[in-house]
């Protein structure tokens, strides 16, 4: 189980612009690279990662193998009502990790 | 004796010369291919498709020189009102030297209020790398930076 890190204001004024950010533990094998043998490693990534602000999507990503290991992210949102923040990482190999975070919101 | 000792110095320089040059070229095959400027500019046109793309609106912010490159900060911004009417739609962001010109595609709505993403990447080697915005009204703007890379990343042996 990888370990999340998600840092979302706890309080905030109506009409806020607030920061998310989240973090997830990850090795992002790119797939690129070799064995002192000779072998290709198999890419192990997260592929995709959306944040939902009381069910509706406010952010949404698609990763690639040049997005560094343990994929930090950072983006805006309007704060507009008291509720949670949803967050969802989906990998290679089956790879599924959420988290969540209240917001209040005066 | 002394032609013996030439020849002997010769058969070494070519043997050593060919051993050099068979090096070269085991790193070169073992190397995976890279992405090409023409790679980049493919992947550019799948996104952006027959649309112009202007200069301006987004910054790119990644240190000009790189130490390491298995994790390089990198923010992209754009200049818009995310209003309804007038907002970021989306950011792509593309690199000419990785073994693949992707990087990231990052969406947003009005609802972000600011339209900023900040990242840590993967830079395989010194280049170019580009950030594309998509506004609500159908516009792409571009913005590229030249990266010095000193460590490589994505490529080395374990």
């Amino acid at each position: 189980m990888a370990s999340v890190l998600v840092n979302v204001p706890k309080r905030a004024k109506r009409g806020d612009i607030v920061e998310i950010r989240a973090l997830t533990s990850h090795i992002m094998e790119p797939g690129y690279r070799r064995t002192a043998a000779g072998e290709v490693i198999p890419r192990n990534i997260i592929t995709s990662f959306a944040c939902r602000y009381n069910g509706r999507e406010i952010f949404r990503a698609d990763l690639f193998p040049a997005i560094a290991a343990n994929p930090y992210l950072s983006f805006f949102t309007t704060a507009s009502e008291s509720g949670t923040i949803e967050f969802e990482w989906i990998g290679d190999n089956g790879f599924s990790q959420t988290a969540s975070a209240a917001i209040t919101v005066e | 004796m002394a032609g013996n000792d030439r020849s002997t110095r010769r058969h070494f320089l070519k043997a050593a010369g060919s051993a050099a040059l068979a090096g070269t070229i085991t790193r070169v095959t073992l190397r995976p291919a890279e992405a090409t400027p023409a790679m980049l500019n493919s992947a550019i046109r799948n996104v952006v498709g027959e649309a112009p793309l202007r200069n301006g609106k987004v910054k790119l912010d990644i240190p000009p020189l790189v130490e390491n490159g298995n994790t390089v900060p990198m923010t992209v911004s754009v200049t818009s009102p995310m209003t309804a009417d007038d907002h970021v739609t989306s950011i792509h962001v593309f690199n000419e030297k990785n073994p693949q010109p992707y990087i990231g595609n990052f969406y947003l709505g009005p609802a972000a209020g600011r339209a900023q993403v900040a990242t840590r990447i993967r830079l395989a080697d010194s280049q170019n790398v580009v950030a594309i915005a998509q506004m609500s009204d159908g516009s792409f703007w571009s913005a590229s930076v030249d990266v010095v890379v000193t460590l490589a990343a994505c490529t080395e042996e374990l």
